[in-house]
């Protein structure tokens, strides 16, 4: 009884979705491009062929051989062992940052438009001053202050991207909060928390979800260009941003320092950008009877 | 326009305040005591305590806020604690090349990005349409630095058609634009992909209204259909991204302006963030905060001018 009832119920939101974000190739495409990066960073200290730290003064600034795939860098590091190890921390700070934000930012925003009121109002306002510095800028002042050290990054990086999560949870909450369900569940006498976190929150989540995807491209660029500054990781944990940083000293000499930790951050955009547009195209109830 | 410019001033000074208020606190509570620093572990305490009275750091931060709001309002922004020169003079000096930097960028996005947007939108799934879009999936992929080394690497240290060092005082405009041209093009490019993108989605929405179909109806020519009754009415949701991207388009120029070597104020910033200059870091913040309430000012009242409904309201 219960099989048939299973096999007769409609397709629910998240196969619809799937099926929506599958038949589209680009999105395919960037998902496979993001799985990669992703296996390749976690899998480093398996695949690595070198020892990301070893340095080698014999084998200064060698050029890509068979060797050292990629090259050297100017202490005879090889430069392909750097970068999967660097595209962990570099994975790893900007997915903290944007599950801090996330977190964070829908809190804000799903209190924001329950309560409503003047409170909404002020706390939006506060959302807007945030959203106007540029995300840069502000990371650049925050790590500048607390200084560079993985936990101080992801801060700064999830605090530039709290208020668009904020507004993005805020908007859908003021239409639910309408809805006759959760008028019921007031009715019932449910506490506001309840309200938020089991009917709200649900309904919210998987615009913060799609918003999350796109973020995280902005998130890991923030985080390259804090260590291109000189504001990222210290050295000697090899970052992406860190290492283009150091090629472009020695851009004149050996150009594949730089160029090849480039095409790592190319690769991972390319893929999150097409994946994110992706989702937010299925997620989008303009495009659901295409 | 005069009423709905003062509204809008009205509107951007809370916003202005608050933004100045977070940036005084900002430098007070972050930890470490500026002082020490500044003057290093191994300062006797007399000498902390005397630069701690010249900076103000042992009032109450009641008083240091209303000396902090009182020099702003005056039009000072302190003297840096590096060089001993007034900050405003600093930033003035480098202030009309950045400006240069964004302006020109901002051009290249909107020539280059508008139509190619709206091409992009009226052959939608054609070759044009598919060329937009890689065009402005690679334009959004490309961290500014990246782009910035990677067209450095090619076009002035292979090809050498532009200098590799943007120098600081050209007198000869044509050198100086020739120094510009790979910094505004590597800007360009990033804001090209937004306004490409957006054009494009606004116009394909715009294009299936009906009143389009209605001026098609009564047979105004394709292209006088897009050009004078589409775009008018597509173009707001672009004046709103390049205003937002604004400041997107300041944070890439700090990394364009390293990349290029260009003095600007992002060569500013990176200076007093390695050097630890606490004053010159507050007032370039008090800068970006001006710029950036400058440039909403400016996008309300571009949608004043693109929509008359917007100036009724």
């Amino acid at each position: 009884m219960t099989a048939v009832h299973m096999t007769t119920r409609p397709p629910g939101a998240f196969a619809l979705f799937w099926g929506r974000a599958r038949r589209n190739k680009a999105t395919a495409i960037g998902a496979s491009l993001v799985l990669i990066m992703v296996a390749s960073a976690i899998l480093a200290p398996w695949i690595a062929p070198y020892d990301p730290l070893e340095q080698d003064i014999i084998a200064r600034l060698e050029p890509p051989s068979e060797t050292y795939w990629l090259g050297t860098d100017p202490y005879g590091r090889d430069i392909l062992s750097r970068i999967l190890w660097g595209g962990q921390v570099s994975l790893f700070v900007s997915t903290s940052a944007v599950l801090m934000a996330m977190l964070v930012g829908s809190t804000i925003g799903i209190v924001s438009g329950y309560v409503g009121g003047r409170f909404d109002r002020v706390v939006m306002a506060g959302m807007d001053v945030l959203l106007s510095f540029p995300s840069l800028i502000m990371g650049l002042l925050v790590v500048a202050m607390l200084g560079p050290s993985v936990i101080n990054l992801i801060l700064a990086i999830g605090l530039t991207a709290i208020a668009p999560f904020a507004r993005i949870a805020r908007a859908p909450t003021l239409v639910i909060k309408e809805r006759e369900f959760v008028e019921a569940g007031r009715a019932m006498g449910f506490s506001h928390g309840r309200i938020m976190g089991v009917h709200i929150l649900p309904n919210v989540a998987s615009e913060v979800m799609v918003m999350g995807s796109l973020w995280l491209a902005t998130a890991i660029r923030t985080e390259a260009s804090l260590s291109f500054i000189g504001l990222g990781v210290r050295p000697p944990t090899p970052t992406w941003g860190s290492m283009i940083r150091e090629g472009f000293e020695n851009i004149l000499d050996a150009p594949w320092l730089s160029v090849f930790p480039s095409i790592a951050i190319l690769v991972v955009m390319l893929g999150l950008n097409l994946l994110g547009d992706g989702l937010r195209d299925a997620t989008d109830p303009r495009l659901r009877h295409e | 326009m005069i009423g709905f410019i003062l509204k809008r001033l009205l509107v951007a000074l809370p916003t202005l305040l608050a933004v100045l208020t977070i940036v005084f606190l900002f430098v007070r509570v972050a930890p470490g005591d500026p002082a020490l620093v500044i003057l290093g572990d191994s300062a006797t305490q007399e000498a902390l305590e005397a630069l701690r009275e010249q900076l103000g750091l042992n009032k109450p931060l009641l008083a240091q806020y209303l000396d902090f709001m009182g020099m702003v309002l005056s039009g000072h922004l302190g003297i840096s604690m590096l060089s001993g020169r007034p900050i405003l003079d600093e930033v003035w000096e480098v202030l009309p090349y950045t400006v240069e930097l964004t302006v020109a960028s901002l051009t290249i996005g909107v020539v280059v990005g508008v139509p190619l947007g709206i091409v992009s939108a009226r052959r939608r799934n054609g070759w044009a349409d598919y060329v937009a879009r890689v065009i402005s999936l690679v334009g959004l992929s490309f961290p500014a630095f990246v782009s910035a080394v990677l067209l450095l690497l090619v076009f002035a240290i292979q090809l050498r058609w532009f200098p590799v060092i943007s120098s600081a005082s050209l007198e000869d405009p044509a050198e100086r634009l020739r120094s510009l041209a790979l910094p505004a093009f590597n800007l360009g490019l990033i804001m090209l992909a937004y306004i490409t993108r957006v054009t494009r989605s606004s116009m394909l929405g715009v294009l299936s209204e009906d009143y389009i179909r209605t001026a098609r109806a009564k047979g105004v020519p394709g292209r006088m259909v897009v050009w004078r009754h589409a775009l008018r009415n597509a173009l707001i949701p672009v004046v709103t991204v390049v205003g937002l991207y604004l400041g997107v388009l300041i944070g890439n120029s700090v990394l364009t302006e390293i990349v290029f070597n260009r003095p600007g104020l992002g060569k500013l910033i990176v200076g007093a963030l390695n050097q630890r200059d606490y004053t010159m870091l507050q007032g370039l913040m008090v800068i970006y905060a001006f710029i950036i309430v400058l440039c909403n000012l400016l996008t309300d009242m571009t949608y004043g001018l693109i929509d008359p409904r917007v100036k009724r309201q």
